[in-house]
């Protein structure tokens, strides 16, 4: 694999690896025939990210001869590659990433000014394809603003809130801090901020909703929409189903999925402002329970080609009906791997961060076990799909 | 009991901004008591901020284009609220230019202050960003906890020195010791000294000037009857004057301070609307 990324491409290419930084612990990097896939995914599977860069995004995009070449690294390595982001654009002239099969490693050299080069051998690690399943295309609601309207909305919200609630109704969008039910909740400070439709340069609402998503996660997004200037877009359905937030240009796709709080713990009429009681949420431990599935963005495991935003195959569109109940869903088998055991129950409660397995056993041991879905008792005759 | 009120020009916001973002560095959680004519932000001195008592008095109508308040009774036409400053200074924050900020006594899931800023949008309709600051109704018989002080019968009476300098020098002096002295006298003359086993430094100022108290001090010795150089000096917790002086942000327009000899340093800044009292108990 050889590609070359000159000019201001190597400050946006930085600044992709940047925004995935604030999803993942690594970065998954894809040759694909539309281009090069750079992916990250949190440990509790709650928020996935990927930018598909296309080969015009290149000067010269060269795929690797191993066509399921694929690798992950940790991305704080990648990052000190691109750091200090301000002189980057003063400095480097061009950037280059070769893969160095034999060696297993990723050569990224930087060239800059005065003739000075920068090499960096990063060491990566085979894994399987990170692709979650989503569709855009199929979402009732779509919204799309400039991202000044998005990071100007977010400043009204602390730094560190985590979750936050979008309702929109048939001209106005409402963002509330979401706060959980318990002994602190009642006293905690609520804000909300109410935008008319006006203000958006798309909006498409077909049903009253309101889903609750992780705002941290959504940092990074933010800050790549605001310095590339891309209007950012909103896609999501009902509570339950992930939101996908995506930026594009002729180059580059950005889509950030996040799960979203699942149905039960969320009421439906929720646009009264005036109303701004918190949601009666159940208890974290309610979470545990069988929906299971809409705390988590199902995780292809399979060498399913193409970028995210094509809808894969009719099988999957006729299962629409299940992606309601559940975030993603694939065959039967694998919901029915999600739902038994102990290492699930670890998934859902994690969305909220009320339970957090310790980070060491987690990308290995989701890695492990996304395969081990594919392959579960009543699978084990069939061959490996991964 | 009902309050409701509206600020809508520009200057008034930023101005209030900055008293509750100075109160809410001084102390975490604080009184705030609504009157007809006034605001005040209280806090008590107790064991738990070890003896600090603070007195900021707002007047009204220089911040509020619109003010109504319903006290607890016709005769008790007042309401004292518990509420935390930062959570003030957090929904005032991002509503700095905004178009009108209306602030409103009501019933959620508890007691709150509700804010609502109108603010700019790219449409013909505002932005609406609205703060629910969860707040606690203090009951009258609370009431005289949170009483306006007595000024100290003082012995000294000093301008300070310019608050930049004032607070360069006790941040130095606190990586050295955890208690300073702070000594003035009539002669304009004031010196702050920390003394350890193996350091003793003294700043000192000169030509501060003193306030021109007169007869209507509660000081018992007139001016004349005192030896002008000597010194009246009040040892305190080092952090504590600290903490007040880096709250402050904006220079007020008179700032003094009042030492009661060995018992109480008290601190007076005086800023065209608002007036500012800081009280900090002297420790052996």
């Amino acid at each position: 694999m050889d590609c070359v990324a000159t000019g201001g491409n190597v400050k946006v290419l930085a600044k992709a690896i940047h925004s995935l930084s604030r999803i993942g612990e690594e970065l998954y990097l894809e040759p694909v025939e539309d281009g090069l896939a750079l992916r990250s995914v949190n440990s509790s599977r709650s928020a996935f990210a990927c930018f598909l860069l296309s080969p015009l995004f290149f000067q010269r995009f060269q795929a690797p001869s191993d066509q399921s070449f694929r690798c992950k690294m940790p991305i704080k390595s990648v990052q000190a590659v691109f750091k200090s982001l301000a002189s980057l654009d003063r400095s480097v002239e061009k950037c280059r990433i070769q893969l160095n099969s034999e060696k297993s490693r990723l050569t990224i050299t930087l060239h800059c000014k005065h003739g000075l080069l920068k090499t960096h051998n990063l060491s990566f690690q085979d894994c399987e394809s990170l692709q979650a399943v989503f569709d855009k295309d199929s979402c009732a609601n779509v919204l799309q603003a400039q991202p000044r309207l998005m990071v100007d909305t977010v400043l009204h919200f602390p730094p560190s809130l985590e979750e936050v609630n979008l309702s929109v109704s048939s001209d106005r969008v409402w963002l509330r801090n979401h706060v959980e039910d318990d002994a602190d909740s009642s006293r905690a400070m609520m804000t909300e901020l109410c935008l008319s439709a006006e203000e958006f340069d798309h909006f498409a609402v077909s049903t009253q909703t309101s889903i609750t998503f992780c705002l941290k996660e959504l940092r990074g997004l933010l800050v790549f929409a605001e310095s590339s200037g891309l209007p950012i877009s909103m896609y999501f359905d009902e509570p339950g189903s992930p939101v996908i937030l995506s930026v594009t240009d002729s180059v580059l796709e950005g889509n950030f999925v996040l799960a979203t709080l699942s149905e039960e713990s969320h009421p439906k009429n929720h646009v009264n402002s005036n109303t701004k009681c918190p949601d009666t949420e159940q208890p974290p431990d309610d979470f545990m329970s069988d929906d299971m599935d809409s705390f988590l963005i199902a995780m292809e495991t399979s060498e399913l080609p193409g970028p995210s935003h094509v809808p894969t195959s009719p099988p999957r569109l006729s299962n629409r009906k299940d992606n309601r109940k559940h975030s993603f869903s694939e065959e039967e088998q694998e919901e029915e791997a999600l739902t038994e055991g102990p290492p699930n129950k670890k998934f859902c409660s994690l969305f909220f961060g009320s339970v957090l397995p310790t980070p060491s056993h987690m990308p290995n041991q989701t890695m492990q076990s996304q395969e081990v879905l594919a392959s579960d008792s009543e699978d084990e005759n069939e061959p490996q799909t991964s | 009991m009902k309050f409701r009120a509206k600020i809508i020009d520009v200057g008034c916001l930023n101005h209030f901004t900055r008293v509750v973002n100075t109160v809410s560095r001084l102390t975490k959680a604080c009184v705030l008591r609504l009157t007809c004519d006034h605001l005040y932000f209280v806090l008590s001195g107790r064991v738990a901020t070890g003896g600090v008592s603070m007195w900021c008095e707002l007047s009204q109508v220089n911040f509020f284009d619109e003010f109504q308040l319903e006290g607890v009774s016709a005769d008790a036409n007042e309401i004292f609220l518990e509420v935390a400053p930062e959570n003030f200074s957090r929904a005032l924050k991002t509503a700095q230019n905004a178009k009108s900020v209306k602030i409103k006594l009501t019933k959620k899931t508890c007691p709150c202050l509700t804010l609502a800023a109108e603010l700019p949008s790219l449409s013909s309709v505002s932005r609406v960003v609205t703060h629910d600051i969860p707040v606690d109704v203090i009951p009258r018989r609370l009431w005289h906890d949170f009483r306006e002080p007595q000024m100290p019968d003082f012995d000294v009476s000093i301008y300070l020195p310019p608050l930049k300098t004032m607070k360069s020098v006790v941040d130095r002096m606190k990586n050295l010791s955890n208690y300073l002295v702070l000594e003035a006298n009539l002669n304009g003359e004031m010196n702050l000294k920390i003394e350890t086993d193996l350091v003793s430094v003294t700043t000192h100022f000169k030509e501060l000037g003193n306030p021109p108290w007169g007869d209507d001090g509660s000081q018992s010795s007139s001016p004349t009857h005192r030896d002008p150089d000597l010194m009246a000096e009040a040892r305190v917790d080092i952090k504590k004057l600290q903490q007040f002086l880096m709250g402050q942000q904006v220079n007020p327009s008179k700032a003094m301070c009042n030492i009661v000899h060995r018992r109480i340093l008290h601190l007076i800044f005086l800023h065209e609307d608002v007036s500012l009292q800081y009280f900090i108990p002297a420790v052996e």
